[in-house]
């Protein structure tokens, strides 16, 4: 039987997924992207197939996705996280939606109609203000593990504004805050409203919403302040993060798979 | 296939004459500057050239320079310099690239021609504020270096309809001018001279549309990459013969191209509007990854703003007060979303693509919610990418390829 491998090669993180014919999950991976993409791709790759468990079968194709993808020496095909996040999360939430990704480096908003055909993106601009480099260069200022963000941000009792505009301007921002006393539990709620904020200024967010991305994945705190911002629930797939590989997967299952696709 | 396709851009024939008439055109410049004679007007793009050529002057064009400091990537040189003695990051790039590169005392064209060591020596700045503000400041701040007059027309800008008074008072800053060139110059305005260099004009520019429409055909014969290099006699040439010798040529061409069926982008797939800028600096780069995506850039405001329907012999200020001021850039957001849309039925694009260049905000019409609008009237897929005209530093070359190629990958998803 055979294989199918989406490898999403992001600024911060590779994610690999396998799947077989029928689009059941063999096996995953995320590791760090690095400076060397391809060899991330290998051990992600490596990686998915020790966590299948011997479930992978020795045929298989790639196509690989996200900004390293023409890197993936290995990959038969390759095509952007643009259109391979609509596919993966068309997969999971199969009716019209908006897809928030906020991935490492960028945030896309994709907007996909009722077939799954995508209508229109917008990335952020240069800036990664909103984004997962964001909240890690915060996170380093105020010497906070970026696996805490979540519980702290969840413990704050009120929201204070910070901009959304630019990460260097609301460091600095930050340090008016800080002199003024305020607790390190609020700043950081203060930051995750900074990336609402960022994604409603690229778009106006109507209809189904779904959100994906490893900053998702690692703070559902924030989709919940998403939820509140918005009036509505927000579905969010399994393993968001890997919503970009899994969109690979499919793609090169239609490639490869034939009618079965 | 993880690799990106290599590809080769076809080469136009022409292009060898057009190098030499630009050559011609720069060493005429250079010697009238060495010499003190003829004299030597700057003038801005959409200036009043053909007044300016009736009254015997050289024309030479800064944004011409400027263009060509984006498209040798040595912008980036010298935009700091004008950055440095306060001319913000945030204005115009052609103008801090331009004036830096005036401080440094370099220029492309020593590079490119030899002999030549610097831009012409002005004896008289000409602009006209149709293009935007920055051209008075760019041609003010060498007024002050180099002491020599500035003048200009000031242009009401953000038009709908067009009324005479908007023209009237164009007429009227044209005639006021022509007392002070005529002391420059040494000549007397004669009419009949002004109604010569506009028939030229007029049959440039109407070649220029000719060539510009030869897109019209499937495949295109010519790319928007390949037009930016060629309308180069239309800016600075146009009002003098050479440039409509060319366009004869080049006009010639691209019909045998469409004859034979033969597109700038071999497979075209796609048709795709560019509004905005060129980004100088990446223009073969573009140029080549949209042949990888077998998509044809093929129609632009940017190339066809060098086309100019209203210039009439018959009645020379009137007509040329119009030609410049019924521009895209003069004016205002229905018009261009009009115009826009028209283009789009003309040439059967099946995308817009909005360069947002962020030193020229006057030329990135996506800044008021039309490529929202556009997308939803014309039921087409609109794209905007960030990046600037000059300053690399605003332009992110993998953001910019990954949203043209899931731009793409949207266009050809079923």
């Amino acid at each position: 039987m055979n294989n199918f491998v989406g490898i999403d090669v992001g600024a911060s993180t590779t994610k690999a997924i396998i799947i077989d014919e029928k689009k059941e999950v063999l096996g995953y991976s995320v590791v760090n992207s690095g400076a060397d993409f391809k060899a991330a791709a290998e051990k992600a790759l490596k990686k998915s197939k020790e966590d299948s468990k011997g479930k992978v079968s020795n045929k298989y194709s790639v196509l690989a996705t996200g900004y390293g993808r023409r890197n993936v020496s290995f990959a038969d095909q390759t095509r952007t996280e643009i259109s391979c996040h609509a596919k993966g999360s068309f997969f999971h939430f199969s009716r019209a939606h908006t897809l928030i990704d906020i991935g490492g480096q960028d945030s896309k908003i994709i907007k996909v109609n009722d077939s799954g055909k995508r209508t229109g993106f917008k990335m952020n601009r240069k800036c990664a203000a909103g984004t997962g480099a964001f909240l890690e260069e915060i996170a380093n200022r105020l010497q906070v593990k970026i696996g805490k963000l979540n519980e702290l941000a969840k413990k704050a009792e009120k929201t204070i504004q910070i901009g959304s505009y630019c990460t260097v301007f609301t460091a600095t921002e930050l340090l008016t805050k800080i002199r003024e006393g305020i607790e390190v539990k609020e700043l950081i709620k203060g930051i995750f409203d900074s990336v609402v904020k960022r994604a409603l200024e690229m778009d106006p967010l109507e209809g189904n919403i779904v959100m994906t991305g490893g900053v998702v994945a690692f703070n559902p705190f924030l989709v919940n302040m998403f939820e509140e911002k918005l009036d509505k629930k927000i579905f969010v797939p399994p393993l968001p993060q890997l919503t970009g590989a899994m969109g690979a997967a499919l793609y090169d299952l239609e490639a490869k798979g034939g009618k079965n696709a | 296939m993880s690799e990106e396709k290599k590809v080769a851009i076809k080469k136009i024939q022409a292009t060898g004459l057009m190098r030499k008439l630009m050559a011609d055109y720069f060493y005429e410049l250079d010697k009238a500057s060495k010499e003190g004679s003829p004299k030597v007007a700057w003038c801005t793009s959409v200036g009043p050239a053909e007044l300016l050529l009736s009254l015997g002057f050289l024309v030479y064009y800064p944004e011409n320079h400027g263009a060509m400091l984006g498209a040798t990537r040595t912008a980036n040189n010298y935009i700091p310099v004008a950055n440095a003695i306060g001319y913000s990051p945030d204005i115009c790039s052609y103008l801090t690239s331009d004036v830096g590169a005036f401080i440094k005392k370099e220029t492309p064209l020593s590079m490119a021609y030899e002999g030549i060591e610097g831009v012409p020596k002005p004896d008289i700045l000409v602009y006209n504020t149709n293009q935007c503000r920055d051209v008075q400041e760019w041609f003010s701040w060498y007024s002050r270096e180099l002491k020599v007059p500035a003048m200009g027309i000031s242009t009401y800008r953000n038009i709908g309809k067009i009324e005479n008074y908007h023209l009237e008072s164009i007429v009227n800053q044209m005639k006021d001018m022509i007392s002070p060139l005529e002391e420059i110059s040494g000549q007397k305005f004669d009419i009949d001279k002004l109604r010569h260099f506009l028939t030229l004009s007029y049959k440039c520019t109407q070649l220029w549309k000719k060539i510009l429409e030869t897109n019209t055909a499937r495949p295109a014969p010519m790319s928007f990459f390949d037009a930016t290099i060629h309308m180069g006699p239309a800016v600075v040439l146009r009002g003098n013969p050479q440039a409509v010798e060319y366009y004869n040529v080049l006009l010639k061409e691209l019909e045998e191209r469409v004859a034979n069926k033969e597109g700038a982008v071999e497979g075209e797939k796609f048709r795709l509007y560019w509004e905005g800028m060129p980004i100088w600096g990446k223009l073969r780069d573009l140029a080549e990854f949209f042949i990888g995506l077998e998509t044809a850039v093929i129609a632009s405001t940017y190339c066809n703003s060098w086309i100019f329907e209203a210039f009439d012999p018959k009645d020379p200020f009137m007509s040329i007060a119009r030609a410049y001021t019924e521009i895209f850039i003069v004016r205002d957001e229905n018009y261009k979303e009009k115009y826009i849309e028209e283009m789009v039925h003309k040439y059967k694009i099946d995308g817009i693509l909005f360069h947002d260049a962020k030193t020229c905000p006057n030329n990135s019409n996506n800044r008021y919610g039309m490529p929202e609008r556009l997308e939803k009237k014309l039921n087409i897929p609109v794209l905007t990418i960030n990046g600037d005209l000059n300053d690399m530093r605003c332009y992110s070359e993998e953001q910019a390829k990954t949203n043209i190629e899931a731009f793409i990958e949207q266009l050809g998803a079923k």
